[in-house]
């Protein structure tokens, strides 16, 4: 047969052997590929019961850190707000008044601090913006909601618990660098 | 009229004009940073070390070069002078050490301080000083005290600059501050509890280039780079009435004086001005001002924004079958 084009492929129309024609060779061979996956480690987890571990590197949901002596390390410098991408970030700052030195690090702090986790795209340039080790990225996660202003969350939301058992643990996402800074005495906020 | 060379570049100057005027007549980047010399405040300028220069020939007439380096803020030009700034790598040495001596005891609290954004001091360490700090001696450490009703003196802040000495002295008919004691131990102060509140007084807060001086109506409200600076003017009776109005939507936030490329202000305002007027309808707004790409003012800063109309299609449908 005349081929137009070398495009065209010819198909091969050969007969079936006899080992072929009985099929039982290839259903065992089949099934034993089959039962063979039965013993193999599986790829799912039986989600409720059982949580697949977070990777090292996760990023969810802000948190606000507070320092060894449970005083609030932000100082609403806004260098996160500025380095936000999606300008997800707010604040209002206010002014530390005398008998105010337990709850907040510096002369100023957050009085409002807000993160639409609407916009949020959780790149974490927050955190590292941040000159005072206020904010980290956790693995907590945001949960869904049926109102939009629910996913605002203000300092209610983000801002880590006083008590010392439920702080949160943050030293995953601490780097090498950042915990070389910590120990930095010359800098005036790493001062006891 | 005398000829000179900045940086390979010759420009031609009166007589008795220094070095940085002449650098500034070039402009761009072979202008020495000056953190004490202010253009408008005669005697200002020899303090901060940090406009030194190289001159690497006299004059026509004398052409060695000048033994040390010279600061270029108080230097007069000569005919034939050859001035070296950003093409001496010791000059660039020799500014990252003067960053050094300025910082030592400028408390690092950027995050803190009013002036984080636009301060002449942060910008030039960033271009010119060292990442991290080699002394482990503490800084001073003064309480922030209020010299007047508006203006707020962090003397930990201070660089000793004396501008604010210049400006009480010359734009203000009675100065009640100035700096006590001597040497490391200098401070700014009003000796016993003085209160500044002089007509334009409150120039001393635009002309200060760190954040030692400080707007007390303005304290903590914001940082500069939430704001949009919008030149605005009215009428007044004691200034020119041309101000920058630091906006956040409708709000104006803080007034001050209009700066120049070089950070110094075009004219000094009055304290009505800047205190007083902060409603919006106290104010024409001329449009935007100039800011520089590389400032962090420009980073929430949209040129050329047209604001939306109000987005209402069922609106829109109602209004016609009406």
């Amino acid at each position: 047969m005349q081929r137009i084009s070398n495009k065209s492929i010819i198909v091969s129309d050969k007969t079936m052997s006899f080992r072929e024609k009985i099929y039982l060779p290839a259903i065992i061979s089949g099934m034993i590929i089959t039962f063979s996956h039965l013993f193999r480690k599986k790829t799912t987890i039986r989600y409720p019961e059982v949580k697949r571990e977070f990777s090292a590197i996760y990023r969810g949901r802000q948190v606000l850190k507070r320092d060894d002596e449970g005083r609030e390390r932000c100082t609403a410098c806004g260098l996160c707000a500025v380095a936000c991408p999606a300008e997800a970030i707010t604040m209002m700052a206010a002014e530390r008044k005398t008998g105010e030195e337990n709850s907040y690090r510096e002369e100023k702090y957050a009085a409002v601090y807000e993160i639409n986790m609407l916009r949020c795209i959780f790149c974490g340039f927050c955190e590292e913006a941040c000159p005072k080790e206020a904010i980290f990225l956790t693995e907590k996660l945001v949960f869904s909601d049926y109102e939009r202003g629910n996913f605002i969350y203000g300092k209610q939301d983000l801002l880590e618990p006083v008590d010392p058992q439920n702080r949160i643990d943050v030293s995953k996402r601490e780097t090498p660098e950042m915990l070389a800074f910590k120990q930095e005495i010359n800098l005036r906020h790493n001062k006891k | 009229m005398v000829k000179v060379t900045i940086d390979n570049i010759p420009i031609e100057v009166e007589e008795g004009t220094t070095i940085l005027n002449a650098a500034r007549k070039i402009g761009g980047k072979i202008v020495p940073p000056a953190m004490c010399y202010y253009s408008k405040l005669a005697g200002s300028g020899g303090k901060c070390r940090t406009c030194l220069v190289k001159v690497a020939k006299s004059s026509a007439k004398d052409p060695r070069p000048m033994p040390k380096l010279v600061a270029s803020c108080s230097t007069p030009v000569q005919d034939g002078m050859e001035v070296l700034n950003i093409t001496s790598p010791e000059v660039i040495e020799t500014r990252k050490a003067i960053v050094e001596f300025l910082l030592i005891n400028h408390p690092l609290d950027c995050p803190v301080c009013d002036q984080a954004g636009e301060c002449d001091l942060q910008d030039l360490s960033f271009s010119h000083g060292m990442a991290n700090t080699r002394t482990i001696e503490s800084r001073r450490e003064f309480p922030p005290t209020d010299i007047g009703p508006f203006i707020k003196l962090h003397m930990n802040r201070c660089i000793l600059c004396y501008r604010c000495i210049y400006v009480a002295n010359q734009i203000t008919d009675k100065r009640v501050h100035g700096i006590l004691f001597r040497g490391d131990s200098s401070e700014i102060s009003t000796y016993i509890e003085n209160v500044i509140d002089n007509d334009f007084s409150g120039n001393m807060i635009d002309v200060c280039p760190v954040g030692a001086l400080t707007d007390k109506t303005f304290r903590f409200k914001s940082r500069v780079w939430f704001l949009k600076p919008m030149d605005a003017h009215r009428q007044c009776t004691k200034c020119s009435g041309r101000v920058t109005a630091w906006m956040f939507g409708d709000e104006i936030y803080r007034i001050t004086g209009r700066k120049d490329q070089f950070g110094e202000m075009e004219e000094f305002i009055c304290n009505e001005c800047r205190f007083g007027k902060k409603e919006f309808s106290d104010w024409i707004i001329d449009g935007p001002r100039k800011i520089k790409r590389q400032s962090v003012i420009s980073a929430s800063y949209y040129e050329n924004m047209i604001k939306p109309s109000v987005i209402n299609p069922i609106g829109e449908i109602m209004e016609e079958t009406e």
